[in-house]
């Protein structure tokens, strides 16, 4: 469904990806873990077109999206929860999650994705009116992924969904995520929290400073030391 | 003594010039917001519009309310206009630069309608009447043009709460990365906001020449008193833009009849400047 092949890219004269190759498939969920700085942050910018992939190619369902503006490449499909969530803090949570159905083609059902988003997060209907910067940091990170929602996608990326959560929250957050899953989204998610990422996901990727070092299944990585790995540079 | 009823006349005109002051604040108000750029030149725009209905009414014949129509589609055009040519090039580049470019324009609209039209000053002469409401008199012309500019108002108010794209105006000023995740072209968001901030100058034109005559140096006056307003409610505040708006109005108003018209103009700037260290942050800020 997604492939990106020999993606390089960067900022200005930094390079932050070298010749980075991942694939993922329909309905699968694949995780991207590695250390601080390691660029996790820029392959799912590149995916999402926010930065522009000085050399590779990227196709998502047999299309080249490489060269299109972040603007046109929701539209094919593809939902980015940015690292930090970026909710709207001074628009309401309702507001918020119209914003997320700003596609014309999400328009058209925006009145059923809103009713299936606050089935999946009831904390957020009942929070409809509140500003968003009121929220807590665990419902502001639901409300980001409902507004990804709100677009209709056929993929999700998640930015470090658990980042600056307490431990409980983050326990509740995953299991958000595995409900998100069994919705039948596909997925790539980016995590810290390694050994709580793996069991949830079908494959997972290891990142180290722009270049991917390790691939494989969720349920054999977790026995090499891939776990230690990740945390290089913690 | 001043007989009370000249000053409830006073203070009741001010309220209506307060509507129409509250609407040239909105649009530089929702300019700023969402782009971070005053258009310096912004009354110069509405100069132009207050002209162009000027033309149509008399020189054509046009009824008021089609050459009103056609003043805000005109501000809309306007607006595009300066963002494409001038704020676009400029969005990256030193807030002093894009405040001298739209401060050049101004100068440049001032002459090229000093050169087009010359300084003399035109009316256009609507036969309205005056209206006596407890023995205070009051022109209908005014009394119209506060209920367009309340309706206006009402109108962006729907527009930017209820609609796509006016959610996303609200919302692009907060992030515009996020906005593109969302499948928004910043760059159209911006060029909406401007066409509707123009169509707001173009109706505030309209709204003006029923009660104003139209010279190249027009906004030599309601320039300074726009800009006071906007600061006073705190930039980018839409509420605080309204408050001012008629705060500024009733000074003048009252203080016109009560003095006279400049000591009235002298009184309002000396409140802004005395706001300006009392609450930097507008009138509705809360203090520090
Ligand atoms: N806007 C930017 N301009 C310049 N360099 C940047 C920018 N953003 C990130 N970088 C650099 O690119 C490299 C990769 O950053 P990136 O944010 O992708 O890493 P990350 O794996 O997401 O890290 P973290 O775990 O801290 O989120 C880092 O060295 C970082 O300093
Ligand atoms: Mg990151």
């Amino acid at each position: 469904m997604l492939e990106l092949r020999g993606v390089t890219a960067g900022y200005g004269q930094f390079t932050a990806l070298w010749g980075v190759s991942l694939r993922v498939s329909a309905g699968e969920a694949v995780a991207v873990v590695g250390p601080n700085g390691a660029g996790k942050t820029t392959l799912m910018r590149v995916i999402s077109g926010l930065v522009s992939p000085r050399e590779g190619d990227l196709t998502f369902e047999g299309q080249s999206l490489a060269r299109l503006p972040a603007h046109e490449i929701v539209a094919h499909g593809i939902a980015h929860v940015p690292e930090g969530r970026r909710i709207f803090p001074m628009l309401t949570v309702a507001d918020n999650l119209k914003m997320g159905a700003f596609l014309r083609s999400a328009r058209r059902g925006y009145r059923d994705s809103l009713e299936r988003v606050y089935t999946l997060f009831p904390a957020l209907a009942e929070r409809q009116k509140q500003r968003a910067g009121s929220l807590s940091g665990g419902e502001q990170q639901m409300l980001a992924i409902g507004r990804a929602l709100m677009s209709r996608p056929k993929i999700i990326l998640l930015d470090e969904p658990s980042m600056g959560l307490a431990p409980v929250m983050v326990l509740r957050l995953f299991d958000l995520i595995r409900r998100v899953r069994e919705e039948g989204y596909t997925i790539l998610v980016v995590e810290q929290n390694v050994r709580q990422i793996l069991k949830l996901v079908d494959r997972a990727y290891l990142l180290e400073v722009g270049r991917i070092k390790m691939e494989g299944r969720a349920d054999e990585l977790s026995e090499q030391d891939f776990v230690r790995k990740a945390y290089v540079g913690l | 003594m001043i007989d009370p009823i000249f000053i409830a006349e006073a203070a009741l005109n001010g309220i209506l010039l307060g509507g129409v002051m509250a609407l040239l604040a909105l649009g530089l108000n929702l300019i700023f917001g969402v782009l971070d750029i005053v258009w310096i030149a912004y009354v110069e725009l509405v100069m132009l519009c207050m002209y162009l209905v000027y033309f149509l009414v008399t020189g054509y014949g046009w009824p008021i309310w089609l050459g009103g129509l056609a003043s805000v589609a005109f501000g809309a055009v306007l607006g595009v206009a300066v963002h494409l040519l001038i704020i676009s090039p400029l969005l990256n580049s030193a807030a002093i630069n894009q405040f001298l470019a739209t401060g050049g324009l101004l100068f440049f609209l001032q002459s090229f309608a000093t050169f087009l039209w010359t300084t003399d000053h035109r009316t256009v002469r609507l036969n309205l009447p005056i209206i006596e409401v407890a023995g205070m008199f009051l022109s209908f012309a005014r009394l119209i043009a506060f209920v367009v500019a309340i309706l206006a108002m009402i109108g962006l108010y729907l527009f930017l709460r209820h609609t796509f794209i006016g959610t996303a105006i609200r919302a692009v000023s907060q992030d515009r990365d996020a906005m593109r995740l969302m499948g928004a072209n910043p760059q159209r968001v911006y060029v909406v906001t401007s066409a509707v901030g123009g169509a707001m100058a173009g109706l505030a034109g309209a709204l003006l020449i029923i009660q104003y005559s139209v010279h190249p140096y027009f906004g030599a006056a309601f320039g300074p008193l726009t800009f006071m307003i906007c600061v006073l409610g705190g930039l980018g505040n839409m509420v605080g833009a309204v408050v001012a708006a008629v705060i500024m109005s009733e000074i003048i108003s009252v203080g016109g009849v009560m003095m006279s018209t400049e000591m009235g103009y002298v009184i309002a700037f000396v409140l802004f400047i005395v706001m300006m260290f009392a609450r930097p942050g507008g009138i509705l800020a809360k203090r520090e």
